[in-house]
């Protein structure tokens, strides 16, 4: 059942959640995201939904917080400094086990940065959304199709895990306009409300006492801590997604997501083009990160990784060498700042590599 | 009559000063949790206005319907 | 009074607050309230960090938990989802009126259809006694000890008359604990405060003026006295806000 549209892709991301169910977003202003608040202040309240434009940041993962402990799919949005603020409210998702969609659009960093794209964000996602030593699922789309999709199943592995699920976009994923086939609403009703909700809607004859805390006994948090180590390590298993592009014979492998993937691939055409032997690996999971194929690449055959990243010291440099083990060299190019990959730029940096010429490192 | 359920008591004596006819003291026996608890120095004195329910913070006083005798 | 029950919405066992503090009697007081309104099962407490954490243990109707001084924001989230649920944020001063200040005066300003149960009790009570935005001039706690200086540390925050400048709140009232009278006007302010919430007319402020005899360093009666001569003088207790009355 097509639904085609020519959409932004911040745009995009809020229509998918709607048909995914999300019934509440808090969020506060902040450049490049604001087309998600923006949508969803009038197409929550079409849907029954409530929309609330937060006082703050940490005001507005707050907010998420209560909803989810309702039951409801709930979905806030931010960019680097706002993803910062949220860090705390973040962590009590995780602490008190709720569902949550959180969608940083990030920008060049660190600080106030500047509100154009960068990656700059991938350490903050992937090792500390915030204190205490959880995690959460990321996910990074690299087209407005492929958000929606994510975005659209992002709250059944969050119900499934009771747990936040983090969508790691950049500004130009946000702001490019690209075609998007939208998925069907999800009719959800009372009865589909998970049992350990706070509403009351699902069951109101139910007599007995309903709570959610993230506070707990020291024996009790460490057990669930460990409950949580073997979930995350369950999802390494299950659930890790990315994309093998021209990979079979490579001789160098670009690892990219995101943005970064796609400039990269049109580099690679070229350098294919001209008998240079590069392929691919674009982790669409950034959490759980795809490290059994980068781990069982034939480096008898492969020569050299290369990390390629909108951010400067390249980020995810250690989560690669860890499955590399040195047994190829690991280049880095990148931008930073809100400076932007362009496909000149990756194709020659690539080239200088994959040609033996100087290592860039 | 008013119920004192002596196992909730922390001793904190509200019920002490605020009794209107003063027939409440703080008794000599220590609670299962070490607190001394108050006992009614003269039963036929009370006039139940509950006072002594309305300060308590633990809601360890409580007062019976009409009727709901003490030993019933 | 004709009769008293305690509230099945506490727990059998004592309570974890210490001898003679108020907090463990708002919290009887909110539950008589419930039950003689029959929002029992229909509560929904939002309950903040310090001390009115311990009604995690002490709470025996549906509660979340929730984050320092957010707890009006997660109200918010609830309540725009659940409009059905009488939902009520219990927070302390610290909680409240120092790290909350934005949750606090923003839902209100939203007019957001719960209630805040506010215990001002002007310290810190769970981490030892530290200096609370509500502490008096002069007060001495573990980081005024020499007693509060206004000119490093600024006065006493009195939060019904802020939240009462705001246009949007329909009710907003501050009751001290340390006598039946005050006791009973809380009880009837609490009930004010949750009829108007069930019938949509937006947010509700309800003050209590608590004590802390572990970190005032006195005894439980020797706290009320305290608070007759020093709180209640400077946080006067009143209705500051009533919309059916400011309607006439």
């Amino acid at each position: 059942m097509g639904d085609k549209k020519f959409m932004k892709g911040n745009n995009a991301i809020a229509e998918a959640a709607v048909r995914a169910g999300c019934r509440f977003f808090a969020g506060y202003p902040i450049t490049p995201q604001n087309e998600i608040p923006e949508y969803l202040s009038w197409r929550l309240p079409e849907v029954g939904g409530a929309f609330v434009q937060g006082e703050s940041e940490v005001a507005s993962i707050n907010m998420v917080y209560g909803a989810a402990a309702m039951g409801t799919r709930a979905l806030t949005s931010s960019s680097g400094p706002g993803i910062s603020l949220k860090a705390e409210g973040i962590s009590y998702l995780a602490a008190a086990a709720l569902p949550a969609v959180i969608v940083n659009i990030s920008r060049g960093g660190p600080g106030l940065g500047s509100i154009q794209p960068a990656q700059s964000d991938y350490l903050q996602a992937t090792k500390a959304l915030g204190h205490g030593g959880f995690h959460a699922m990321v996910f990074a789309p690299n087209s407005a199709q492929e958000a929606v999709d994510l975005v659209y199943n992002a709250w059944d592995y969050a119900e499934r895990d009771r747990n936040p699920v983090f969508i790691l976009m950049d500004g130009c994923l946000g702001n490019i306009m690209e075609e998007v086939d939208l998925p069907p609403m999800k009719e959800l009703n009372d009865e589909d409300i998970p049992g350990w909700a706070l509403t009351r809607r699902n069951d109101p004859e139910r007599d007995w006492q309903l709570s959610l805390t993230p506070i707990y006994t020291e024996e009790m948090l460490e057990g669930l801590n460990a409950m949580a180590g073997e979930m995350y390590k369950s999802w390494e298993t299950e659930d890790v997604k990315y994309e093998e592009f021209m990979l079979d014979d490579a001789e160098y492998v670009v690892v990219a997501y995101g943005i970064a993937s796609r400039v990269s691939k049109e580099a690679i055409l070229k350098l294919r083009e001209q008998g240079y032997k590069v392929g691919l690996i674009r982790p669409i999971t950034l959490f759980p990160f795809p490290k059994k194929v980068i781990h069982d690449l034939d480096y008898s055959k492969v020569k050299g990784i290369i990390d390629v990243e909108m951010t400067l010291p390249a980020q995810m440099h250690d989560d690669i060498a860890l499955q590399v083990l040195e047994r190829c060299p690991i280049y880095e190019y990148g931008r930073s700042g809100g400076c932007l990959l362009d496909d000149d730029g990756v194709y020659e940096a690539l080239l200088d590599i994959v040609s033996g010429g100087e290592n860039n490192g | 009559m008013i119920q004192i359920n002596e196992r909730l008591c922390k001793d904190c004596k509200y019920c002490v000063k605020f009794c209107p006819k003063q027939i409440l003291e703080t008794g000599s026996v220590r609670n299962s949790r070490g607190h001394f608890y108050p006992v009614v120095t003269d039963p036929e004195k009370c006039i139940s206005c509950g006072i002594c329910a309305t300060v308590c913070p633990e809601g360890a006083i409580e007062l019976p319907a009409k009727g709901d005798d003490l030993n019933g | 009074m004709a009769e008293y029950k305690r509230s099945s919405l506490i727990a059998s066992a004592p309570s974890g607050y210490c001898p003679g503090c108020l907090h463990s009697l708002a919290t009887r007081l909110i539950s008589d309230v419930l039950d003689e309104l029959g929002q029992a099962q229909n509560s929904l407490n939002v309950i903040s960090v310090g001390c009115s954490a311990l009604n995690i243990k002490y709470w025996g109707g549906d509660f979340l938990s929730v984050a320092h001084g957010r707890a009006p924001a997660a109200a918010t989230g609830i309540k725009r989802v659940n409009p059905e649920r009488l939902v009520f944020a219990y927070q302390g001063d610290g909680d409240l009126a120092a790290i909350g200040l934005a949750e606090i005066m923003s839902a209100a300003n939203r007019g957001e259809n719960f209630t805040v149960i506010f215990a001002n009790n002007q310290t810190y009570g769970m981490t030892g006694g530290q200096m609370a935005p509500t502490t008096l001039e002069g007060q001495v706690t573990t980081t005024t000890v020499n007693g509060r200086d206004p000119s490093t540390t600024g006065y006493p925050l009195k939060m019904c008359e802020l939240i009462s400048t705001l246009k949007a709140p329909a009710y907003v009232a501050r009751f001290a604990l340390n006598s039946p009278k005050g006791i009973n006007q809380a009880r009837a302010g609490i009930k004010k405060a949750f009829q108007l919430q069930m019938q949509g007319k937006g947010f509700t402020f309800v003050e209590l003026l608590t004590n802390c005899p572990t970190n005032w360093h006195l005894s439980p009666l020797k706290t009320l006295e305290y608070m007759d001569t020093n709180t209640i003088p400077y946080f006067t207790p009143g209705i500051y806000k009533d919309c059916e009355v400011d309607a006439e």
